[in-house]
């Protein structure tokens, strides 16, 4: 199957400074009738920062697995540190030098911060677990990547970034030579990724090379001397970064040019208030949240991860209990209890959590867009599949969902078009004000313009949008009102005309730093 | 142009073609295994291929047919139902005791134990549902407690005895042979699964069934109400168990506190067997069907070959497990087909 494996030439075998620590030989990798890899060839050179991008599709994530040992290559060949590398196992490529700090969340719930730090090599005396051992040696760990968090806590209760963080850490308790990371940033806050560009640093100084997968173009200068690009499963180019800039790299990545990020009508007239939230308290101790939205507003929810942006939403929405709050829709005071409550008086939630909250997965793609309404495909209770049918395919024209069919399960697609079966459910049920939670997190570029642009149209037609992203430049070029979170209060209004990164970010660290200081 | 719109229908027929074939597998591999088992049989046993041994079969399947019905609803919201054995004798206690009751014309005493029987089963069903949802308690547990709760009460209710002397109108019903070979309380079970697939199939309700069992948050958070259709899916369950009770009561004449024994672990393997997913959201009740058949066909079909009673569960036991197995294998084939989909 695989090509002709080169003898190894002597040169090759000897570790040296100058050889590259990974080389790919013309790697392919095909699935049941989809070519994943197709003639991949590049180098990476050692102790350099190697930045590997492409759209949702490219063939990152396949050729992560095959350097993590979970798949395996059809033909060509890869070497690393100068000898042949065929791991069978992601086992294996640990104990060879390589880790892969993977973008879905690999932790046991169930289990303390330490013993998933040291899951692997457990610290034992005679048999035994030494938990005083594993806890300080976690303890350590923890300290390295910033993570203020009890060793004995247990993983579950941590947020999302706060897990990432572990992740990292779990990735930093072994020698590796080759650290991949696949978007490790899409959770962090701005302060947890400088710290984390700081542990690259320094492991950059002790020589270990990183392999880094982002798509927040901005943030690779920070961390990669060399870029590679893939692009439908083929390598486009592989050149140093310097020189490059963001258009440039966008334009490689997608072959076309994307222009400006905010196709978003400002100029369109607001309509008068459409929701108005009141004293909203998560829990009794908590600070009263107040704000409103009106018809045809886009409003943006910053702030840091953590900073109780998603509870707000989700407690706005009924599907987390509240403590006190008024909400007022159109003027009418109402009672949101529940999901049912909320999407009775026209709410909707699109939530942070697409595949574990948001979609129906082993479920055909029209099963999930009317999951919302099945009232409008049934008669007295029976479902009338030509309706179901025909309205599917509808949305799938309308949002551009790239599926062979209406009936393939959401399992099969690309996040970006995951995101838009959650999007075109929301739109089935004919909702008034939308609430989007981190839309465009894990989505290609190409996928995230459609989606401002449907935002866009969607305000247009007069409906109230909220959306809560970690992305400010996104919030920016979206919004006509961005509202700061900080440690769970609203700490600033900002109008369009004022939006400054600078003013944003040293509100969203507001409450913080003050509690700090006292 | 029209080369396009050639590629483009033969595209079209071919998802159709695809689609067929991923409906149909579910119940096509089970299908086919049921079909070679029995062919087996008919080769190598004696008096198997007899329509006095299928009809045999029948009779013998009818009561789990039905319990497992219902347990593919509970089972496909990712829950499972213990108690539908026990349940099962507590309806035919109350059953037969109304039936046997003098003081009633046969033709009322006849309804008022149908309506009695199914009307006990749903409310130990909803009890169980309710309990449930109510308190978020695994439904292991609580069927568990109605396992034992049902089975006291049946005896409490029957004196701990067991009541005979049905009417014989009621007898006779349950002696019915239709065609030759098919038992009144068979055709009763085959109207249990088709109602059944209909609901599945058909409705709004079954499509909640389903949704539920693949992602309920996300169910919830769409604006709808679980709790609300987990509890019907165990009313269901109970209903099927009090019309297996009826259907006890048909075949052998009886109301017995110590009745349904073991027949929810019956059930379970009869919609495991029929490929029906134990965390939900993917399954069949014509799979259930199919499943109980294998069941008994192989119970059967080992009894005439002279097996020894002794050997009979430890083949049924592999025969689960080889099921099971099985089943992920042709997931593994049908999400490659699927991936095959999606590139074309």
């Amino acid at each position: 199957m695989h090509g002709d494996e080169p003898s190894r030439p002597r040169a090759e075998t000897i570790a040296n400074a100058e050889s590259p620590i990974l080389k790919l030989q013309s790697v392919g990798k095909r699935f049941p009738g989809v070519v994943a890899l197709r003639d991949v060839s590049f180098e990476v050179a050692r102790g350099s920062g190697h930045v590997l991008l492409g759209e949702n599709g490219a063939g990152k994530s396949t050729l992560i697995n095959l350097l993590g040992g979970v798949l395996q290559p059809d033909d060509g060949s890869i070497w690393f540190d100068g000898a042949p590398y065929r791991p069978t196992s992601p086992l294996e490529a640990i104990r060879a030098g390589i880790r892969v700090v993977h973008q879905e969340l690999h932790l046991l719930s169930n289990l303390s911060v330490a013993e998933n730090l040291l899951f692997e090599q457990l610290p034992s005396r005679r048999g035994l677990v030494s938990f005083r051992d594993m806890n300080r040696r976690a303890a350590e760990l923890l300290a390295e990547v910033g993570l203020d968090v009890s060793p004995t806590m247990e993983v579950g209760r941590l947020g999302v970034a706060q897990m990432q963080l572990v992740e990292i850490a779990k990735a930093l308790c072994h020698e590796s030579k080759l650290l991949v990371l696949d978007e490790p940033t899409a959770t962090l806050t701005v302060r947890e990724v400088d710290r984390l560009f700081e542990i690259l640093h320094r492991l950059k100084a002790k020589g270990v090379t990183t392999l880094y997968i982002s798509h927040r173009l901005e943030e690779i200068y920070e961390v990669g001397d060399q870029v590679t690009v893939l692009r439908d499963g083929a390598h486009v180019t592989t050149r140093a970064l310097a020189g490059l800039d963001i258009p440039d790299i966008v334009k490689l990545m997608v072959g076309r040019t994307i222009t400006g990020q905010a196709p978003i009508d400002m100029d369109a007239p607001i309509g008068d208030e459409a929701l108005d939230v009141t004293d909203l308290k998560l829990t009794d101790e908590s600070p009263a949240i107040s704000f409103s939205l009106r018809k045809g507003e886009i409003v943006g929810i910053a702030g840091l991860v953590g900073s109780g942006r998603t509870e707000m939403v989700r407690a706005l929405f009924g599907a987390d209990p509240k403590a006190a709050g008024t909400i007022r829709i159109d003027g009418q005071e109402v009672d949101i209890a529940s999901p049912k409550d909320a999407v009775a008086h026209g709410l909707c939630l699109a939530t942070e959590d697409r595949k574990g909250q948001g979609l129906l997965l082993e479920m055909s793609c029209a099963e999930n867009m009317t999951i919302t309404d099945l009232l409008r495909v049934s008669w007295r209770g029976l479902l009338q599949r030509k309706q179901e049918n025909d309205n599917a395919q509808r949305l799938v024209r309308e949002l551009r969902v790239k599926t062979p069919s209406i009936h393939q399960a959401v399992r099969t697609f690309s996040g970006g078009n995951q995101q838009k079966v959650v999007i075109a459910k929301w739109l089935f049920r004919g909702p008034k004000t939308l609430i989007f939670d981190e839309p465009t997190r894990g989505i290609d570029v190409g996928a995230k313009a459609e989606i401002y642009e449907l935002l866009g149209k969607l305000a247009l037609e007069g409906k109230s949008i909220l959306v809560v992203s970690s992305d400010l430049p996104e919030l920016m070029a979206i919004c006509h009102r961005i509202l700061v979170f900080s440690n769970g209060r609203i700490t600033g209004e900002v109008p369009r005309a004022e939006f400054d990164e600078h003013r944003i970010l040293s509100l969203a660290y507001q409450e913080y730093s003050r509690v700090r200081a006292s | 142009m029209s080369e396009q719109v050639e590629r483009a229908t033969e595209r079209k027929a071919r998802v159709k073609w695809d689609n067929l074939l991923r409906i149909s597998m579910r119940e096509a591999g089970v299908t086919v295994a049921l079909v070679l088992i029995v062919l087996f049989f008919c080769v190598t046993a004696p008096y198997f291929a007899t329509s006095g041994n299928f009809l045999k079969i029948f009779v013998q399947i009818a009561i789990n047919t039905v319990l497992a019905a219902g347990m593919t609803f509970v089972i496909l919201t990712g829950g499972i139902d213990l108690s539908v054995g026990s349940v099962l004798a507590l309806c035919t206690v109350v059953g037969a005791t109304i039936m046997t009751d003098e003081r009633l014309a046969p033709g009322t005493s006849i309804a008022l134990a149908f309506a009695a029987c199914l009307g006990t089963g749903a409310i130990c069903g909803a009890i169980n549902g309710w309990v449930c949802e109510r308190w978020k308690l695994p439904s292991f547990i609580v069927t568990l407690g109605m396992l034992n709760i049902a089975s006291g009460l049946a005896r409490v209710v029957s004196n701990n005895s067991t009541i005979t002397g049905l009417p014989q109108p009621f007898v006779d019903f349950g002696n019915m042979i239709f065609f030759g070979v098919f038992p009144s309380i068979f055709v009763i079970a085959l109207g249990v699964v088709l109602i059944g697939w209909f609901i599945l199939r058909f409705t709004v309700f079954g499509r909640f069934i389903f949704a539920i069992g693949t992602n309920e948050e996300a169910v919830r958070l769409s604006g709808h109400n679980p709790s609300a259709i987990k509890i019907a899916a165990f009313t269901i369950s109970g209903l099927t168990a009090g019309t297996a009770a009826m259907v006890y009561l048909l075949r052998l004449n009886v109301g017995s506190p110590i009745a349904g024994i073991g027949y929810e672990l019956n059930a379970i393997a009869a919609v495991i067997i029929g490929g029906t997913s134990l965390s939900g959201g993917k399954g069949s009740i014509i799979g259930t069907l199919v499943g109980a058949c294998i069941l008994q066909v192989l119970s059967t079909g080992l009894q005439l070959l002279g097996a020894e009673d002794n050997v009979k569960p430890i083949v049924i036991g592999a025969v689960i497990v080889l099921a099971v197995i099985l089943d992920t294998y042709r997931n593994k084939f049908l999400r490659a087909m699927e991936s095959r989909r999606s590139d074309g």
